[in-house]
């Protein structure tokens, strides 16, 4: 069955076979690397992306049911020459250690902003939660979105 | 090229007395070289495992040669590229790597400022080097390593007789810097192990039985998706396919379709302290003293309890590996690639030059998880499909329930005071199984599917590493305080029926617990500030002191709270009693659970190379304490591990992490020490006394849940 969706602004199809998560076809046909696997039960975040600009996981949902819809991946946030002020905060504030969970962490992140650019503390952590981070560089991430925040917030370059 | 410049050919005899690890592989060619593009590639043994050692490494060669740190590239080990470090484990990597890189790099800047010099027709001393450029004294540029890289051989042995740079004249080790491997990750760049991406790769996804001792007895026919195919040995499954949907579509039908005759082999968790008790063991002594010992005037015991834990990496164990011509290589997160070698080595009767071992970057490593095993699974099935890459990916049930786990144990402590309220007596008396069933040590492999191919591989049972290597489940088991009289023993269990082996702190998570509440516990009694009651017995540890001190000061100690069912502990360990020293203050919530609010931590680990990393790293293992202290448990059946699931198996989540203050203390001048893993057994062991501080209750098992905490009011 062809799937289409647009993929970080830009078309993007595939054969899609029954059993074929949005994981396994961004992560294989359709080439990204951003969105990683952590559990394949909805339970970790590694795996998240938007769907219409909601994040939420990718590793359950089959394939087919983002037809015709927005998908956003970590890839689409920012790249090295023109990043996401996110990701500008989360390496002035060296948030992160394995760094596996920070795609999905980035994405939920970048969602809050859009819907909240003045987040506190709390905010950031409740839509936050969906994640683990096992390495304990919980703090620093939170410190680099209210950063990110507030340097959007500011118009400064982050 | 003439290289009498006080620098002959090494002679071989140097190593033993060379620092850190170029006793295992004196050459320096072994741990860097120059190239003429202006780049200078330093080959460590040891490995990136979340930590931000490649950046630490990177920043003490920049240093020690004068080269801006991006000209340096940190490969990535590979057997035989790279020295073989053996593990990267214990906090040890800037000790052992980065001392040996630091020496190494001295050597070679020696070497090429004498050539430079002799070319030059001045004395080396009069020679600067800025940013890897040799400049005259008059300004006139003279050389460079990268003009030099091709002429200068650096295949000459170090001799130890190059000291590096004083402390004061180090311009970037010292300084925080940026991790290099960061930007990769927040940009979603491949970078793991997970996103290789080799032409012709094959995924595969393994099926484990319903029971650690099982043998397949039905595997009924059907189809398999797409070109999913089934591998057998033995009573080792999985479904390989040219898509990884197919793979994991096609193991969940397998897993269907195979019936199992299952033996029960696990103790009865319920009792666990029971079996702990019961089960064969090796007694050694630890560490005893019998100085004169004044009368006891009070005394505390008490026994301790801690579960099984599992590491809980974040992404799952994976492996690649491919099989030509009789050859085979495998990219793999192992900590140990020459021990992983070795036990391929075993389990294919190949000789070891044709197997190379490729590290690649995993998710966080927290000591020995399951990185060798998926690296065997990978191998294997390569084997069984020659010149096609095979990409094996663990389950999350497989990481969490089937990797090593650090074991189950009890610690058993009596000690006394005297009439002053010093401490006279210590017993302690340590029972569980080794910390180490890496690979690579013993005749049989360790590795998990060894014993599930045919002929099927019995593993050794965990080991624990003598003191003077820091240690397993004794690791921390000898009080830093000062007492006439100790008697520290351990008996190490001689059957295993949950694979046992490393994690982050080893003994170190049970025996600082257990050691600082005994301290508590007798300040307590004898009515004295438990923070002076320490002090009083560091004398002998001016920097354990430090830290202590260092800490009471930054939560305000003593911290009495106003709140019902709030309270603050501290405690103190210098790590492996030879490490780094960490103090944790720890601000505990009780209500329907116990929560940590607050953790202000004083650590000083001698020189660290990149303080904002040492920062990170002894943060991170604050709050991976916290999370081991509150929250974790492995939980089991008589036949399997069924905490095979993050719902099963959670850990502390962001709603419930502690703020945490970090300050680091100490002489920057002084030889570098570990940092990774100094916080965790302090952290446990605060907030064990904030829960008292706050409940007036000690807990005496893990994880401190309210059932737990019920158990120890009776």
């Amino acid at each position: 069955m062809q799937v289409a969706f647009t993929l970080n602004g830009m078309p993007a199809q595939l054969e899609a076979a029954e059993g074929m998560t949005l994981l396994h076809a961004l992560r294989g046909p359709l080439g990204l690397s951003g969105p990683r696997f952590g559990c394949g039960q909805e339970a970790c975040g590694c795996c998240y992306v938007t769907v219409d600009g909601e994040p939420r996981p990718s590793c359950a949902l089959p394939v087919e049911a983002v037809a015709g819809r927005q998908v956003g991946t970590v890839e689409g946030l920012g790249t090295p020459e023109a990043p996401h002020p996110l990701q500008t905060a989360f390496l002035a504030e060296q948030a992160g250690q394995c760094g596996y969970c920070l795609s999905g962490i980035l994405v939920s992140a970048a969602a809050l902003l859009e819907r909240n650019p003045d987040p506190d503390e709390a905010a950031v952590r409740a839509a936050l939660e969906p994640h683990l981070c096992r390495c304990g560089a919980h703090n620093r991430m939170i410190r680099a979105v209210l950063r990110a925040a507030r340097e959007m917030r500011e118009g400064v370059p982050a | 090229m003439n290289l009498a410049f006080g620098f002959p050919m090494g002679k071989g005899g140097n190593a033993p007395d060379l620092p850190g690890s170029l006793r295992a592989e004196p050459r320096l060619s072994r741990w860097l070289r120059f190239s003429p593009d202006g780049h200078v590639t330093v080959t460590p043994g040891k490995v990136e495992i979340g930590q931000g050692i490649l950046t630490a490494l990177a920043q003490i060669a920049a240093d020690e040669l004068d080269v801006a740190p991006h000209r340096v590239r940190v490969q990535p080990a590979s057997t035989p590229g790279s020295p073989n470090e053996g593990v990267t484990s214990g906090s040890l990597s800037i000790q052992e790597s980065g001392v040996a890189i630091r020496h190494a790099c001295a050597e070679a800047r020696a070497i090429h400022l004498g050539v430079a010099a002799q070319r030059a027709g001045v004395a080396p001393a009069a020679i600067r080097i800025e940013d890897g450029v040799f400049t005259r004294a008059d300004g006139m540029v003279i050389g460079s390593y990268w003009e030099q890289a091709e002429t200068v051989p650096l295949d000459v042995e170090a001799r130890g007789d190059v000291p590096p740079k004083p402390a004061t004249a180090r311009w970037i080790a010292g300084q925080p810097v940026s991790r290099l491997d960061l930007p990769d990750k927040v940009f979603g760049a491949p970078r793991y192990v997970h996103d290789m991406r080799l032409p012709g790769m094959l995924h595969a996804r393994m099926l484990r039985p319903p029971a650690r001792v099982a043998s397949l007895i039905e595997l009924r026919d059907g189809p398999l998706p797409g070109d999913a195919s089934l591998f057998r040995d033995g009573n080792l499954l999985a479904v390989v396919a040219s898509e990884e949907w197919a793979a994991e579509a096609g193991a969940a039908r397998v897993a269907a379709r195979a019936r199992w005759d299952v033996q029960e082999s696990l103790p009865e968790e319920s009792d666990l302290a029971a079996w702990i008790q019961a089960a064969p063991a090796q007694r050694s002594e630890v560490e005893r003293r019998d100085d004169p010992a004044p009368d006891a005037a009070l005394a505390v015991s008490a026994l301790f309890q801690r579960p099984f834990i599992a590491h809980g990496s974040i992404g799952p164990s994976c492996a690649v590996a491919r099989w030509q011509d009789g050859a085979v290589e495998v990219w793999t997160h192992s900590q140990g690639i020459y021990n992983l070698r070795a036990d391929l080595v075993t389990v294919l009767g190949l000789e070891p030059e044709r197997i190379t071992v490729r590290h690649v970057e995993g998710a966080g490593c927290y000591g020995h998880n399951g990185a060798d095993d998926v690296a065997l699974d990978a191998v294997l099935i390569a084997r069984a499909n020659p010149g096609r890459p095979v990409r094996v990916l663990w389950s999350r049930a497989e990481e969490l329930a089937w990797s090593p786990h650090s074991p189950a144990a009890l610690m058993d402590i009596e000690a006394t005071l005297d009439a002053d309220g010093m401490l006279s007596r210590w017993r302690a008396v340590l029972r569980g199984n080794g910390h180490s069933s890496r690979p690579g040590r013993a005749k049989d492999p360790t590795l998990l599917s060894s014993a599930y191919i045919n002929p099927p591989f019995t593993y050794p049972v965990a080991i624990d590493a003598p003191m003077a290597g820091g240690g397993g489940g004794q690791r921390n088991a000898v009080p830093g305080y000062r007492v006439p009289s100790l008697d520290v023993s351990m008996h190490r269990l001689l059957e295993m029926p949950i694979r046992s082996s490393a994690l982050r702190g080893l003994g170190a998570l049970l025996n600082v617990w257990a050691t600082e509440s005994v301290m508590d516990e007798l300040a307590e009694l004898s009515g004295q500030d438990p923070v002076a009651f320490r002090l009083r017995h560091l004398e002998d540890d001016p920097r354990a002191a430090a830290v202590l001190r260092e800490v009471a000061s930054m939560c305000g100690w003593p911290r009495i709270s106003s709140e019902e069912g709030v309270g603050t502990g501290i405690a103190v360990a210098r790590y492996k009693g030879t490490g780094g020293w960490c103090a944790v203050a720890a601000e505990v919530e009780a209500a329907e659970v116990v929560r940590c609010r607050r953790l202000w931590i004083a650590a000083d680990v001698g020189e660290p190379i990149n303080p904002d990393g040492v920062i990170n790293q002894i943060e991170g293992g604050a709050i991976q304490a916290a999370s081991i202290a509150l929250k974790e448990a492995v939980h089991f059946d008589r036949l399997n591990i069924t905490t095979d699931s993050w719902e099963a198996y959670p850990v502390l989540r962001f709603s419930e992490v502690p703020a945490v203050e970090v300050r680091l203390i100490g002489p920057r001048d002084a030889p570098p020490l570990g940092a990774g893993e100094s916080s965790l057994g302090p952290t446990i062991a605060a907030l064990a006394s904030g829960i008292h501080a706050a409940l007036s209750i000690r807990p005496r098992a893990m994880p401190f849940t309210p059932d737990n905490l019920a158990a120890a009011m009776e």
